[in-house]
């Protein structure tokens, strides 16, 4: 008999899919983020997929914290004009006018003002009912537990003991109005699945991810790239060129590049299946304090 | 240079290879007293070093990292449940990942204490397989039993007993065979085709990636090299073509497109198929996916169907192929897991989420709750949270399934708290209701409850009054047999000779008092339910009724006779052929050639011919006269 088995990256790609229509049919107006990061990438083609030859039925929104890398905003701007999508890019009016920034705030507040609360201040604005979120379980503790569909009360929090049980591909949608959930399509992938989709489906990504010659400061061990003139100069003047790339990519000062060869697709892969530390471990905003996740999570952060 | 471009290759090659390897989703059930988070914990790390192995050839400058010289502690790589628990957060469920070079492993780790019906149903419920974890100093016991239990209602078909801590028995043969003795005894009363065992020690690493020395009588596989090798792809099923349709695609209008997850069965191009619930027919014009047009779709891809013919099709509806058809009910036995602090209330009525398609439903009736420790059955009022019950259930609009035992895609559902929204309770469909559990008979249980007071007016008072005998006529015949006819003439004959008769037919009836029911065979069951007790009624109080319905079935005529009674109950057959009968009345004949309905006696429902009745009746017979000569002999009319 033949065999019909799909590959790993098929049946990710079918369950994500499937989530991604059950979402498109069952609410009033979802909506996709997009953080310009690699699993962004992939979210966007999942949903160009599920709905070819249509055009996706939702836009996308970029919660942008004002201290994202050049190279990610431009990455973001030709991309949505490329793909002819509706594009939101929503930031904290409030915090930006008052100067809200890592450098002089912290990370804790930067994270807060910047991009909790302008997340949540998007998602009232257009009143959406259901974010898109490109999360994954394997990516940090916390989250090997989350479900697809993660529900959220009116004030956009999570409540740990309050989740419906998740069976089968059977997924429920009933939500009272003002209540909205996050929803996590590649839940079920892991960080070698993405590269590796991404691999299979020659899917463009941001170039800060490949090895490069770049100005970094060696911040208490961190490495972070000299991205603008909002960088104090006392760091300034410490900057050294090195051959860096970001395994991950967040806020300029808080997300720390590592020191890398790797300039290929196959070498990232190769470089981080040899590598012991895990992806987030780069991020300085989860070593804030104990169990940050979790509490950002509850917060409205996703 | 060429050293670099050798390195490239390589891990080209070992990326190529990866990227075709396949999934397995499995469950771990059992405490972390067995071993369950060691053993995970060594799956997890020591595949993980195996992966990583296989590139240290490709290294140029690898970093030597010392892997464990003293103990890990495997179980301390998971993270802590033990906290969250502690901070009254609940985990049914955490997911883990690995990766051999053969698979991509999905685990489902369940705690295995408090909650654990909740917990294990959620995790098992897309896994394919099931590790249960067993102590070798302890051998079965409840937990073990209820373990499996859960897992043969979830479908599961494949079991891996992990009899652990051999290390504690001596690496003993003869208590690891007994052990499976034990096991194999019980679990043949359960519907698990595929039964392995493995003798390890997840302490010691026996018999967990590598084979031990130390248990030189075991001649099987270690478990990662079961879990690389066990055969699953002939659980899914490829008989059924199902597709539930999730959502249609019209980005001009000229395109229609029935996007949608298959969820059973493959399809091809030019395959005929059928829409449910319209029945109508088309053919597959194409499949079309991202990646271009497809000859051939199995599940579970995600694909988008367009169609020959314009069809209205909507999601929640379902296409599928003409010679294959999933059972369309509503009604159906199911088991429930009742998943909800709140106890099940039976006067609750539901959502059910059932593949793409969301209805009302309610639980008619409770036959038995399961004992999952003792697998007993005890009659119940309500089901309590991780109780789970064998219960009949009735949806407002009928759906589309399978038994989940033969597809568990279509054979599952959810419900839904209208107030809370929450998930309740999920379920697992056996099949529909035998025909002795209709609705009909349902409600024979509460007959005496609601039986009538006794009446001032004697039987013998009536009998006088009315110079009659009550009794039904009831004519059974194909649409358009000419039955209605009869029954018209029959009724004016009737009156003016004197004799009180109420006539009931069909349309009558169903543009009222059945307006909601449909055509199906247990619509079509209550209807004539509701009709006879009218009759019953009618006929207590001394009147004769004459029933006209096609009342196609023997059984659903057995029923009626039941229900009015049996001295009470005649039955006159219109016996007409197809083509007499067509040509009599061809309205509805036309309409289901054009295809616009279906379910019409005869045609594509059977109609059985009565195996006794009082009277049988032709098109060209002076029938008026033969039953009024019949109710004269009866002395039904005149009495005296």
């Amino acid at each position: 008999m033949e065999d019909y088995r799909l590959t790993n990256l098929r049946e990710l790609e079918a369950e994500a899919i499937h989530i991604i229509r059950e979402v498109a049919a069952e609410f009033e107006n979802p909506v996709m983020l997009y953080s310009i990061g690699k699993d962004s990438s992939v979210m966007v083609r999942l949903a160009e997929k599920a709905f070819y030859p249509a055009k996706v039925p939702f836009p996308l929104m970029h919660i942008d914290s004002k201290w994202k890398f050049r190279e990610m905003i431009n990455f973001r701007d030709n991309y949505a004009a490329e793909k002819n999508w509706d594009l939101i890019v929503h930031y904290n009016k409030e915090g930006f006018e008052k100067g809200i920034g890592p450098f002089t705030h912290g990370s804790k507040v930067h994270t807060d003002v910047m991009k909790t609360q302008a997340l949540l201040e998007g998602l009232s604005k257009y009143k959406f009912d259901a974010a898109f979120g490109g999360a994954r379980r394997d990516e940090e503790k916390s989250r090997a537990k989350e479900r697809i569909y993660s529900f959220r009360d009116q004030y956009h929090q999570w409540d740990p003991k309050n989740q419906r049980p998740e069976l089968w591909d059977n997924y429920n949608a009933r939500i009272h109005k003002g209540e909205s959930i996050r929803v996590f399509p590649i839940s079920n992938w892991t960080e070698l699945d993405v590269w590796q989709y991404i691999r299979l489906e020659k899917i463009t990504i941001v170039p800060l991810y490949f090895a490069k010659e770049r100005p970094v400061v060696n911040q208490d061990g961190t490495l972070i790239y000299v991205d603008d003139e909002r960088m104090p100069d006392e760091l300034r003047k410490r900057a050294e060129m090195k051959m860096v790339r970001f395994r991950t990519l967040g806020c300029y000062p808080l997300t720390g590049a590592i020191e890398s060869r790797a300039d290929t697709l196959e070498k990232i892969v190769e470089e981080m299946m040899l590598a012991k530390v895990s992806e987030r471990t780069t991020r300085v905003i989860d070593f804030d304090q104990e169990a940050s996740m979790e509490q950002k999570k509850r917060e409205g952060y996703f | 240079m060429t050293e670099d471009k050798n390195q490239l290759t390589n891990i080209q090659e070992f990326l190529d290879r990866d990227e075709k390897k396949d999934q397995l989703r499995f469950l771990t059930a059992g405490s972390v007293d067995d071993g369950k988070s060691t053993l995970i914990g060594r799956l997890l790390y020591d595949s993980k070093k195996l992966y990583e192995d296989q590139l240290d050839a490709l290294k140029r400058d690898s970093v030597k990292e010392g892997h464990a010289g003293g103990e890990i502690d495997y179980a301390l790589l998971l993270d802590g449940l033990k906290a969250e628990r502690e901070q009254g957060i609940t985990i049914d469920v955490a997911y883990r990942y690995f990766s051999t070079n053969k698979r991509k492993f999905i685990i489902a780790d369940t705690p295995g204490h408090e909650q654990y019906t909740r917990n294990m149903i959620t995790g098992g419920s897309t896994a394919n397989l099931a590790i249960i974890l067993l102590d070798a100093t302890k051998g079965v016991i409840t937990q073990t039993r209820r373990h499996t239990y859960l897992i043969s209602l979830l479908g599961i078909k494949h079991v891996l007993l992990a009899v652990n801590k051999m290390d504690l028995v001596d690496y003993s043969q003869e208590r690891f065979d007994s052990i499976c003795a034990d096991y194999r005894a019980f679990v043949t009363q359960l519907d698990i085709p595929d039964v392995d065992f493995i003798p390890i020690s997840a302490l010691n690493g026996d018999n967990v990636v590598d084979l031990s020395t130390r248990m030189p009588w075991y001649h099987g596989s270690s478990v990662l090299e079961f879990l690389e090798n066990v055969h699953v792809s002939s659980d899914n099923n490829y008989a059924d073509f199902r597709f539930p349709v999730q959502y249609v695609l019209r980005p001009d209008r000229d395109f229609r497109g029935f996007s949608g997850k298959i969820s059973s069965g493959l399809i091809r191009k030019g395959d005929p198929v059928i829409a449910l619930p319209s029945r109508k027919q088309s053919k597959v014009k194409s499949i079309i996916t991202y990646e271009g047009e497809l000859d051939k779709a199995h599940t579970p891809s995600g694909v988008t169907i367009t169609l020959e013919d314009e069809i209205d099709i909507s999601r929640g509806e379902m296409i599928v192929h003409p010679d294959n058809l999933p059972r369309t009910e509503r009604h159906f036995e199911a088991m429930l897991v009742w998943m909800n602090e709140e106890a099940l209330d039976l006067s609750t009525q539901f959502y059910i989420k059932h593949t793409t398609l969301v209805t009302r439903a309610r639980i008619d009736k409770i036959r038995y709750r399961v004992d999952v420790n003792t697998l007993e059955k005890a009659e119940v009022e309500l089901l309590k949270l991780n109780e789970i019950g064998r219960v009949i259930i009735t949806t407002t609009k009928p759906l589309f399934f399978d038994p989940y035992r033969r597809n568990r895609q279509t054979g599952s559902f959810i419900l839904i708290d209208p107030l809370t929204n929450n998930t309740v309770a999920v379920g697992m469909i056996i099949d529909k209701l035998d025909p002795k559990d209709l609705p009909s008979k349902i409600t024979l249980e509460t007959k005496q409850k609601i039986e009538r007071g006794q009446g001032l007016i004697g039987k013998s008072e009536y009998i006088r009054r009315y110079n009659q005998k009550a009794g039904t006529l009831w004519l059974t015949g194909l649409h358009g047999s000419g039955k209605n006819d009869l029954a018209y003439s029959l009724e004016k004959t009737l009156f003016d000779i004197g004799a009180t008769v109420v006539l009931i037919d069909g349309f009558t009836i169903r543009s009222g008092l059945s307006k909601e029911l449909d055509f199906s065979p247990t619509d079509r069951t209550e209807h004539l339910r509701r009709v006879a007790h009218i009759c019953k009624i009618l006929n207590s109080q001394g009147i004769i009724t004459i029933c006209s319905f096609i009342s196609p079935d023997e059984e659903i005529r057995l029923q009626v006779k039941e229900i009015i009674g049996a001295d009470l109950f005649h039955l006159i057959y219109m016996e007409s052929d197809l083509a007499f009968s067509k040509q009599n009345k061809p309205e509805l004949y036309n309409l289901f050639d054009e295809g616009k309905i279906s379910g019409l006696p005869g045609v594509d429902i059977p109609y059985e011919k009565p195996l006794d009745p009082a009277i049988t009746c032709k098109p060209d017979g002076d029938n008026v006269e033969l039953i009024t000569s019949y109710l004269a002999k009866k002395k039904i009319f005149p009495a005296t």
